[in-house]
């Protein structure tokens, strides 16, 4: 026998030997598993959370301020106390920091009433509140914009009928959402004029449906998060205490 | 019933290859019938421990110490299994806030993750956030409709990769949704996005035809389905448009399935789309099972949801 037969023996042993048979996917099945509590938690996973969850709930629970009451998002009809504390502390902390930067002062600000994630409960003020009213990372930003968007910022308001949250812009409507007053600081709104109105970046993105934000005269990104501007503000007050005013009001009959 | 009649069959049906008195075991694993275990969760945003008894939506529900605990049992069962995440592991506790991810993928390393894409909120620290995080994870991070290239993320992000557990190849590729309005320019810099139905038009011929997968999976952070928006793309219109995708592993709008969607390719064959709502509340379970046996295929796949 030569060599040639050999090997061609031997490739059709291992031909036919190694030959896999393929395999077909028969059948499918899929279904949910709900992580309940009547699973046992695995103890090496707990032991390794332990510590993390130890140390960030001793940081969460470090008392800030006290609030008077418990203050809710639902609590009022186009402006509500814990929505008139978030359009405040965001121009009580960012002013400083922008008029730093620019030598101008913020002009008015608006957030957005979904953006309050939480009530702040009556009691303690602690780090976990400002968690609570506020998780995303978003950040303010400071937009020059002319009156002429500001009224279409106003437009805005007054279709979405809604307690947006806005500091330092007052707007007075009648019963059928027509416009009786506007103002900014008190001062009739010039078309021509550029305003600073302080937002967050979320928003100036378009989110909400706020369009209004672009395009602009300018952009001031503070890298100030929200989240940070209400941890400085409850470190640096006593008690909180915001209530529901006139800013954003509908004239009865 | 039905299950354990179809497992015995097949067992008698395997014999051992035995040619000119030479046993190979080796190629014993064809032979039996395979189940391939599929494990998958999404948008899990941090949620490390348990929701409290007070919770308004969630009491009692969640944590990845009993996550762990069902992984290991499902594992010890069915070692063919594979566990994966359709992204935003970032962003929801305060663990995330301190910890900047570090914790989310060491526990992911310990669960064995093998493969997660990134979603929206990855990059909530930047780009830079999730690189730094990159050492702690022990599992591969997939997408192929993020090009990395001008980003520090270059070469730590793969499009795909192929597992093989008992002789079936399993291929799994990922896909991110649009960064553009939806995450800073700043947060996620020169990451450069492309058009996801065509890259999952790719990802499926190549894992197919070139890597002869017998499971394609893709691991998607599109989204569920955008009735608002029908020109968005989602995962019910990324099946609808492809062909030789098995599974389709969804996240992003956290949306809760009474039971996984079969719903029919750009061919008219049956694709598999699962979501498991958010905050490792749920997880998600596909088993495949393989069979050398043609005649089992004759009516075509079957589907138990």
């Amino acid at each position: 026998m030569n060599y040639k037969s050999l090997f061609f023996i031997l490739f059709i042993v291992f031909f036919f030997s190694c030959k896999q048979e393929p395999q077909h996917l028969t059948r499918i099945e899929g279904k949910q598993i709900s992580i309940s509590d009547s699973l046992e938690s695995d103890l090496e996973i707990e032991a390794f959370v332990k510590p993390y969850r130890e140390h960030v709930n001793k940081e969460l629970d470090s008392v800030l301020a006290y609030s008077v009451d418990t203050y809710s998002k639902s609590d009022g009809e186009l402006n509500t106390a814990i929505g008139n504390l978030f359009a405040d502390v965001i121009f009580e902390q960012a002013n400083p920091v922008f008029k730093q930067r620019t030598g101008k002062d913020i002009d008015m600000v608006l957030v957005n009433h979904g953006g309050i994630r939480s009530i702040i409960s009556k009691g303690n003020v602690t780090t976990r509140t400002a968690y609570e009213i506020m998780p995303f990372e978003n950040s303010i930003v400071v937009v020059g914009l002319k009156g002429s968007s500001i009224n279409q910022l106003i437009t805005y308001l007054l279709e979405a009928k809604r307690a947006h949250p806005i500091s330092k812009l007052k707007v007075v409507v009648d019963e059928d959402f027509n416009l009786v007053e506007t103002s900014i600081s008190n001062k009739p709104i010039e078309a021509s004029k550029t305003y600073y109105v302080a937002t967050n970046d979320y928003l100036y993105n378009g989110g909400d449906s706020m369009t209004f934000f672009q395009p602009n005269d300018s952009l001031f990104i503070l890298n100030y998060k929200i989240r940070n501007a209400f941890l400085d503000y409850f470190a640096k007050v006593d008690t909180i205490n915001p209530v529901i005013d006139d800013r954003f009001i509908k004239l009865k009959k | 019933m039905k299950r354990r009649y179809f497992i015995q069959q097949t067992t008698a049906a395997a014999a051992l290859t035995t040619i000119g008195g030479i046993t190979l075991p080796s190629f014993k694993a064809s032979e039996k019938a395979t189940k391939i275990t599929i494990l998958h969760t999404n948008d899990v945003h941090s949620h490390i421990d348990p929701f409290g008894p007070e919770d308004g939506r969630n009491p009692n529900k969640g944590g990845v110490a009993r996550r762990a605990s069902l992984v290991q049992s499902i594992r010890n069962e069915n070692p063919n299994t594979l566990l994966l995440d359709a992204g935003d592991i970032f962003q929801g506790t305060p663990y995330f806030n301190y910890y900047g991810g570090e914790i989310e993928f060491k526990l992911m390393s310990k669960l064995k993750y093998d493969a997660a894409t990134i979603g929206n909120h990855d990059f909530d620290n930047g780009i830079d956030g999730l690189y730094a995080q990159l050492p702690h994870a022990e599992f591969a991070f997939l997408s192929a409709n993020y090009d990395f290239s001008n980003t520090i993320m270059d070469t730590h992000v793969k499009p795909y990769k192929v597992f093989k557990r008992d002789g079936i190849k399993i291929g799994v590729f990922g896909l991110g949704i649009m960064l553009d309005g939806l995450v800073l320019k700043d947060l996620y810099k020169e990451t450069v996005y492309l058009n996801p139905t065509e890259i999952a038009q790719d990802m499926s011929r190549i894992l197919k035809e070139e890597e002869h997968c017998d499971l394609v999976i893709c691991l998607s952070h599109l989204g569920y389905n955008y009735t608002n928006y029908p020109e968005r793309p989602s995962d019910l219109k990324l099946a609808a448009s492809t062909k030789n995708i098995d599974l389709i592993i969804g996240g992003h709008t956290h949306t809760f399935l009474p039971k996984p969607t079969i719903t029919k390719n750009i061919e008219g064959k049956n694709v598999l789309v699962n979501q498991v709502g958010c905050y490792g509340i749920n997880l998600g379970r596909i088993d495949f099972f393989f069979d050398i046996d043609k005649n089992k295929t004759v009516n075509g796949t079957s589907i138990i949801v």
